[in-house]
């Protein structure tokens, strides 16, 4: 696997306009190498989702530069994949529809894209509900869809936004060991955010803890742990030494307030964003 | 084809229905079930209505202020709808008002929700086009029938443009809308899934729009059928709403009351088509929320 290389070099944000603009990414330089699971952990507002929507093509940089493979971005593409929060999925397409979205924007003949779709879709469980309309599933199923849907595009990079942090405590736990699986089988580099330590922790390979705005780096913590990972690895020694190290490094002494959360689309309230660029 | 196998068969069929029967057995025990506890007053009011409308018709009662003098009670407008049922003349007034009523409304549809899409995609051409249309829009339909026969040839032309302008600003704005609230998460997500400038409009911009166009065609339609009304009255030959008024002319009362009563089913009509279209092209639409 030689491809997902990512190369971030001095990288600065704005987001906002006029003069609600601010700085939301400060002077980011990172190396992520292909198929390497990084999670970004900051606190909330701190400006990672605002890298990971430059990364996606929907933000520019406002200083620096970004590229994949050596090609700088300069726009979304289907090569970098990208998960929300909150499901994207069309509420007018039936789920094999929606996963086989990327192949028919390919051009993939209609029956080839729904066997890959179905494959996709066995892969995360969810064959059955091929059929159903999105709004007929339940929350973790609908980003299992999302997920399938970014995959089936094979892309160099999955970029996911906090993807399982609207979900139940048990949801967000299987869905962290059937990401881990999906990502043994359908090897990509995964730029996975999250404020959640324990969930960066398990599903790393590296963590990159991020300042409160402006975001900066302000540490890399290799996670040593062997793969495959299971759910009686958070209970260990060794994860508990590091879970108190992230934990320092996110709440030192002086903690601010938590800050409005940023999105990859940038400020919240700007709706027209994406037509701008 | 026997019926010795069959009896089996039989007596579970009895003995599930009577286990049915005991199931809602409480509930119709304590009275009625919801539905029809609703159906039957539905049925008692509009029945009370109709005897007070006879009673105030017959006894000629005068309020002062309101008169039911001339008011026809509802056993003449029966027999006067009957009469009209029957008679030749019907389907032509028929065919006269929805042939202006369509052509008028499919010309809106097509203008309201292309200008719609256009103006809700473009920033730059809601900055050109909205100004004059917002300035058109408070000018009720009705209001332009004095110049619209002015400016059409006929008085055929004059009544499909006032059908066609009561139409046109519910389909548009109701198009606009729809085109601007589609949630750009969608929009990112499909171009970073590979969705070029058309496929953006054509998979996401179009059926995202799409509940809110139906709900504009859907207003339009009443509206449609509101100001042909109008126009009819003033310079139509035939068609429902000249026959409701040449009634009133000729003293004909009760066939005023059948001409209203044919106007409101075929309104009600066509709006329960245009959501029947919208629902058959909407299958994953659900209005309540409910799966």
């Amino acid at each position: 696997m030689s491809v997902g290389q990512i190369t971030i070099d001095k990288l600065h944000l704005r987001v906002g306009q006029g003069a609600q603009a601010f700085e939301a990414v400060q002077d980011v330089s990172l190396t992520v190498q292909p198929g390497e699971f990084v999670c970004l952990l900051g606190p909330s507002g701190c400006g990672k989702s605002t890298l990971l929507g430059a990364l996606a093509g929907h933000l520019r940089p406002s200083r620096g530069a970004i590229s994949v493979d050596g090609r700088a971005i300069d726009g979304p593409h289907a090569e970098r994949g990208l998960v929300f929060q909150h499901h994207t999925l069309f509420p007018w397409r039936k789920v094999v529809d929606n996963v086989a979205f990327g192949l028919k924007m390919q051009g993939v003949p209609r029956a080839e894209r729904r066997r890959r779709a179905l494959e996709l879709l066995a892969l995360v469980g969810l064959e059955s509900f091929a059929g159903h309309y999105p709004a007929q599933l339940s929350g973790g199923m609908k980003q299992r869809v999302e997920i399938a849907r970014v995959l089936i595009n094979h892309p160099r990079v999955m970029l996911m936004d906090e993807p399982f942090g609207a979900l139940d405590a048990q949801t967000r736990l299987m869905m962290q060991q059937l990401l881990l699986d999906l990502w043994a089988r359908i090897r990509t580099t995964i730029v996975f955010i999250t404020h959640d330590i324990d969930e960066a922790l398990f599903l790393a390979d590296r963590v990159l803890v991020m300042s409160p705005r402006p975001g900066r780096i302000i540490e890399q913590i290799a996670v040593p742990f062997p793969r495959p990972r299971d759910a009686s690895l958070v209970t260990s020694p060794e994860f508990t030494a590091l879970k108190r190290r992230c934990l320092q490094l996110l709440h030192p002494a002086n903690a601010e307030l938590p800050l409005e959360r940023l999105t990859p689309l940038g400020a919240p309230t700007m709706r027209h964003l994406q037509f701008a660029i | 084809m026997d019926s010795t196998q069959q009896a089996p068969g039989g007596g579970i069929a009895v003995g599930m229905a009577a286990g049915f029967d005991s199931g809602i057995g409480p509930r119709w025990g304590s009275g009625l079930t919801a539905g029809a506890a609703r159906w039957v007053a539905g049925a008692t009011s509009l029945v009370v209505c109709l005897l007070a409308w006879q009673w105030a018709s017959a006894s000629h009662l005068n309020l002062g202020l309101v008169t039911f003098e001339n008011v026809p009670p509802p056993t003449e407008v029966a027999q006067a709808g009957w009469a009209l049922l029957q008679s030749p003349q019907l389907l032509g007034h028929l065919k006269a008002s929805l042939a202006r009523v369509f052509s008028g409304f499919l010309v809106a549809a097509l203008v309201g929700i292309l200008l719609g899409l256009a103006i809700g995609r473009s920033r730059r051409l809601e900055n050109w086009l909205m100004p004059p249309l917002e300035m058109l829009r408070p000018i009720p339909a009705v209001a332009w029938i004095p110049l619209a026969i002015l400016m059409f040839p006929s008085s055929e032309l004059s009544m499909v443009f006032i059908t066609f302008t009561g139409a046109l600003f519910p389909i548009l704005l109701n198009t606009v809308h729809g085109v601007e609230n589609i949630d750009p998460r969608l929009v990112a997500s499909a171009r970073s899934l590979g969705g070029g400038r058309r496929a953006i409009f054509t998979e996401v911009v179009l059926p995202g729009a799409a509940p809110s166009i139906v709900t504009g065609l859907s207003i339009g339609m009443g509206t449609a059928w509101f100001c042909l009304v109008t126009a009819e009255m003033i310079s139509g030959q035939f068609g429902i709403g000249y026959y409701t008024w040449a009634s009133y002319t000729i003293q004909n009362y009760a066939d005023i009351v059948v001409g209203m009563l044919v106007i409101g089913l075929l309104g009600m009509g066509s709006s329960a088509l245009v959501k029947t279209i919208g629902q058959v092209l909407m299958p994953w639409h659900q209005p309540e929320g409910k799966p």
